[in-house]
This record gives structure tokens, C-alpha cells and sequence, in this order.
């Protein structure tokens, strides 16, 4: 057997599979935190909970309309995101003008609201979805044996968060959202309608966060905390790749989902620690973050 | 002749002496307690302008390390309070060093990740015994001679220690000092431009806030006889933003008048599980949108035209 630092190479790689899944979702959340942050301002406390949704969507619509996977791929993240620019065009709005800080406390107000909704009606225990039968089984790499499922989360990530970073880079829609980001005022006089623009980013900002949700449902069991306690990562993540750019954020969740999954191989005990203690060594060394302006 | 507010102080103090009588010991020293980390919490939100959702992991460590000095090593009261304070302002010390280095919404994440790796710390750590918490502390005799098993006697002692830490804070909020912090707060590059040293001045309020709040975890331990991980999980931070966002931030009572109240409505609602934390929720939204200065922000110019202070 080929050995790696006294560690078999196929755990390594198993965990180094697993560090890349949480990669995948750090990425779709984290991408999404930075877009809305990028144009409202606003730190989302809401995406974690958000996220859940998606995945309830989902196994809403396994159980109660015969949905599979495919169509919730497809519906959660539009009932999401509407629910998101609902939310945005009642609420958020009105805080536009006031400091930041009010942006998060009232988000993490519906956050509370959400998540205690849900363990209302459907407990804490976590409810099972079955990975959809196009994707299930693996192949056997020879070296490892990869979970079909896994490697399309990880695919499908990649795909998303590339494809929003071209859309904004390379568009002219994206041009318009860069040049609103920067000087909101100025892209207005243009005769750009800058408040939809915000709507519709909140909308998809949270709408990628419901496809997580989704994509997370078969592999973690569906229930109402599975968003807080990933959202709290996701924040490190954000503090550590800063929020000024969207490619910074993709790599940075990449690359901190790996770190976790060596973790996991080398300490085991400092797994879900360890995304906070480079937080804290960033901190020391390059206070405003691997990606990000000084804040 | 006596000023206004000093007769309202005084019938605050009486009512606060005789509520015992009337009303359950044990929640008002909850309340009590919640009502110092609020104060605590709202020294460094309300007069420095830093918002930190992480200050549980100073309530939850120090009740831990109160409960262990108490239980395992067999210390007085007032040695295992102490030994929480020293704890919270150290752990406060280190944290703060590094999440001062960011501000805004940044800081507030930064705290919340601190605080988180603390939760996951006591969940792994031997010492807080995990999901069961260190359970069955002994109250002990304060000094060798109070004994704190009569929960009056322990009323008045916690509300002593209340009484002391408002009037702690207050003295602060008005020394030079505060003012630094106010200044810092309502203009940051001004106040460096006028040769202060900004970050000694925001660590110094943060382990301060540390600290006190170390002192309420630390009494909520000596009442409940309890350690658990529940102090330290992110809902006790972001509990305490509600105590001061809904009494009134930046109010030296508001934070006492949040605490109360979100306490009364955790035991109100205590049976109904999880309609705790929809109705906490949807008070932070009402409060976010339509009720920024909380109820003492709001009542205070009403009070004022009638000769008090808030």
C-alpha cells in the first residue's frame, strides 16, 4: 500500500474528496454572501438559514408532490430567491441608509424566525434524502473509490461559482453590477435602475444559497440547524479571503475545505476548529484578509 | 430636599430589596445576572460602536471555570468568581488583541468565529463534561462565613454585585476615558488624529466588557449550580445583542430593562420550544426597523421632561 506521511494515500485522498465537498459549499454560500455584500452592504445572517430551506424545499417536494432531485435543482432556488427579494423589498431596503451592523442584526432576527419556524414543525432530528438514482453508486479510480454523487456536487459547484464569476466579469450586466458596487450614485445617473439591480442580486445571492441547500440535502440528513452551524464557517471563510472579490472567495473555500480535510487525516480533533485558527493567524498577519482591501 | 432621580433611585433600590418577597428568587437573580452581561456587553456596542456576537464564550468559560474551582478544587465563592473574571478578561485579552484589528460588520463575524471555536472547544475539552455540563455546583460560604444555600442571602449578594458593576460602568462611561470611547466611536480617524491611541483604547473597553460579563456567567453558575454548554452557544450571543437592542443601547438601565424582559419571555414561553426563538427573532426585526433606540432610548427624553434622568 502506498503511504503518505505514515497516513494510507486513500484515506488521504477520501478526506482530501470530503475537504473538497465542503470547499464546494463554502464556495456557493460564501459567493453569495460576497455578491450581496458587494452591492447592499449587508452581511446576509439569513444564508444559513436560507440554505436549510433549499434542502426542505427539496424534501418538501420528494414527500408531499412526488418531485425528485432534478426538479428541486431546479424550483428551490427560484421560491427561495423570490422569498429572498420579498424579503429584501420589505425590509432590507429600509436599512440602506443606516449603518452596516443594522443589516446583519435584522437578518439574524429572520434567521431566528426561519430556523425556529422549522424545528417548530419538524424537529431537530435530521430527515434522510436519497441521492437520485442518475447519481448514485461510484467508480473506482484504482487509487480510490469516488462516490458518483460527490463528484458532481464539487463538479456542479465549480460550474456555478465559474459561471457567476464569467457573468460578472466578462458581461455587460456584470460590468453594470461592478460599477454599482462601486458608486451606486454614479450608475444611477446613468439611467440604470440600481434598486432593481440590488433585488435582483439579493435574489440570486440567496438563491445560490438554496441550490446549496439542495445539492446538500442527500449528502447531510435535512434538518433546521444544518444552515446555522455552517454559516458561522462560512463568516471565517468570508473574513479570511476578505469579501472584495469573488474569485478570492471561490479559492479561499476551496482551499480552507482542503485544509479542513487535512485536518481530518493528520488531527482529527482540530477539524472544526481549524478554520478559526487560521482566521486568527490571518489576523495577526494580514488583518484585511488573503483578497481584500483594507476594510 | 432630594433631586428626582435620586427618589427615583432609592424606590428602585426598595423595590429591588423587597421584590423577593413577591416575586420568584431565582428569576430575578437570573434576570440580575443576564441584566450585568447585557450592561457589560452594551459597554463596547453602545460607547465604542463595536458590535461583538461572541461575547457567550466569556459567559459560558467563565461559568465553567467557577463551577470546576468550586466543584473539583473545592474553592470559595468569591476565589471561583474571581478565578471566572481572570479567565474571561484573559480569554477577552486574546480575542480582542486580534478582532480589534478589523472593525464594523467584520468584527462582529470575527467574534462570532472566535466564539464558535471557544463552543467547539467545550464540547471537546474533559473538563466541561460535554453535553451533561459540570452539574451540582456547590454554592459554598462566601468569605468562609455567608453561607449562599439561602437563596435570599444569595439574592442580596447578586444583587449587590449588580448594584456595584452598574455603578462600575457608569463611572467609566463618564470618566475621560469614556469619553475616548465615545469619541472613537462617533469618529474614529478624528480621535487618532488627535493623538490617541485608538486599539489600546478599544482593547482596554473589550476586556473590560470580557470581564464583567465573566463576573455574570460566573454568578449565573453560583445560582443555577450549573455550567453548560448552552451559555456558550451562539444563541447566548446573540441573546444578549437583544437585551441591549431591545432596552435601549447606550442607556446605563437598558440593557438591565432588555434583560428582564427577554428573561421573563424565555420562562413565559419556556414549555412552547421553539417559539422562544421565533418570538426573540421577530423581536429583533420590529426592533431593527421601527424601534432603534429600544425602550429606555425611546422613554428616556419623556422621562427627562419630567426632571429625570435615564
Amino acid at each position: 500500500m502506498i503511504t503518505f506521511f505514515g497516513i494510507p494515500l486513500q484515506a488521504l485522498l477520501g478526506q482530501l474528496l470530503l475537504g473538497l465537498i465542503n470547499g464546494a459549499f463554502y464556495a456557493m454560500l460564501s459567493l453569495g454572501l460576497a455578491l450581496i455584500f458587494g452591492l447592499l452592504n449587508i452581511v446576509n445572517f439569513a444564508h444559513g438559514a436560507l440554505y436549510m430551506m433549499g434542502a426542505f424545499c427539496a424534501w418538501l417536494m420528494l414527500n408531499q408532490l412526488g418531485l425528485g432531485y432534478w426538479a428541486a435543482l431546479a424550483v428551490a432556488p427560484v421560491v427561495v430567491g423570490l422569498l429572498g427579494m420579498i424579503i429584501e423589498r420589505t425590509m432590507l431596503c429600509r436599512l440602506y441608509k443606516l449603518d452596516h451592523l443594522y443589516g446583519l442584526l435584522l437578518t439574524f432576527g429572520l434567521a431566528l424566525i426561519i430556523e425556529g419556524m422549522f424545528r417548530q414543525l419538524y424537529g431537530i432530528s435530521g430527515m434522510p434524502y436519497a441521492v437520485p438514482k442518475e447519481l448514485q453508486g461510484g467508480w473506482n479510480l484504482g487509487i480510490m473509490y469516488l462516490p458518483i454523487y460527490r463528484g458532481w456536487v464539487v463538479l456542479a459547484s465549480i460550474v456555478v461559482c465559474g459561471g457567476t464569476w464569467l457573468v460578472i466579469e466578462k458581461t455587460k450586466l456584470g460590468s453594470y453590477l461592478r460599477a454599482a458596487t462601486e458608486n451606486p450614485t454614479l450608475v444611477r445617473a446613468f439611467g440604470i435602475n440600481v434598486p432593481l439591480m440590488v433585488t435582483l442580486t439579493f435574489g440570486f445571492g440567496v438563491a445560490l444559497a438554496a441550490f446549496a441547500g439542495v445539492m446538500a440535502a442527500p449528502i447531510y440528513s435535512v434538518n433546521p440547524l444544518m444552515g446555522s452551524n455552517l454559516i458561522i464557517v462560512v463568516f471565517a471563510v468570508v473574513v479570511i479571503g476578505g469579501m472584495g472579490s469573488m474569485a478570492g472567495a471561490i479559492l479561499t473555500s476551496f482551499g480552507l475545505g482542503l485544509v479542513e480535510g487535512l485536518t481530518k487525516v493528520f488531527y482529527p480533533e482540530a477539524a472544526s476548529t481549524v478554520i478559526f485558527v487560521v482566521m486568527a493567524v490571518l489576523l495577526l498577519i494580514k488583518p484585511a484578509g488573503l483578497f481584500g482591501k483594507k476594510a | 430636599m432630594m433631586s428626582k432621580p435620586r427618589i427615583a433611585i432609592l424606590l428602585l433600590l426598595a423595590v429591588a430589596v423587597i421584590a423577593p418577597h413577591f416575586v420568584y428568587p431565582v428569576f430575578l437573580m437570573k434576570g440580575l445576572c443576564f441584566a450585568i452581561f447585557a450592561s457589560a456587553f452594551d459597554l463596547l456596542l453602545g460607547y465604542v460602536g463595536l458590535l461583538s456576537f461572541g461575547h457567550a464564550m466569556f459567559f459560558g468559560f467563565s461559568a465553567y471555570v467557577t463551577s470546576h474551582m468550586a466543584k473539583t478544587w473545592g474553592f470559595t465563592p468569591e476565589l471561583a468568581i474571581l478565578g471566572g473574571v481572570a479567565t474571561a478578561a484573559g480569554m477577552g485579552l486574546l480575542t480582542g488583541w486580534l478582532a480589534i484589528r478589523r472593525s464594523g460588520i467584520y468584527f462582529a463575524m470575527v467574534t462570532l468565529a472566535f466564539a464558535q471555536m471557544m463552543y467547539f472547544l467545550a464540547v471537546q475539552a474533559p473538563f466541561t463534561h460535554g453535553e451533561d455540563g459540570i452539574q451540582g455546583v456547590p454554592r459554598g460560604k462566601l468569605f468562609g462565613l455567608i453561607d449562599l444555600n439561602d437563596t435570599l442571602v444569595l439574592y442580596y449578594f447578586v444583587l449587590l454585585v449588580f448594584i456595584g458593576t452598574i455603578l462600575f460602568l457608569y463611572r467609566i462611561v463618564h470618566s475621560p476615558f469614556g469619553q475616548v470611547l465615545k469619541a472613537i466611536r462617533d469618529n474614529e480617524p478624528r480621535a487618532i488624529s488627535l493623538g490617541y491611541e485608538v486599539e489600546r483604547y478599544k482593547l482596554l473597553a473589550f476586556v473590560l466588557s470580557a470581564g464583567l460579563v465573566g463576573l455574570a456567567g460566573s454568578l449565573k453558575s453560583e445560582v443555577f449550580q450549573l455550567a453548560s454548554l448552552a451559555d456558550v452557544h451562539w444563541h447566548a450571543s446573540g441573546g444578549v445583542v437583544l437585551m441591549a437592542l431591545l432596552g435601549g443601547v447606550g442607556t446605563v438601565f437598558g440593557p438591565t430593562v432588555g434583560a428582564f424582559l427577554v428573561v421573563a419571555i424565555e420562562n413565559y414561553f419556556a414549555e412552547a420550544g421553539a417559539w422562544v426563538t421565533i418570538i426573540q427573532g421577530a423581536i429583533f426585526v420590529v426592533c431593527v426597523l421601527l424601534f432603534r433606540s429600544g425602550i429606555v432610548g425611546v422613554l428616556a427624553p419623556w422621562l427627562k421632561r419630567h426632571g429625570l434622568k435615564a
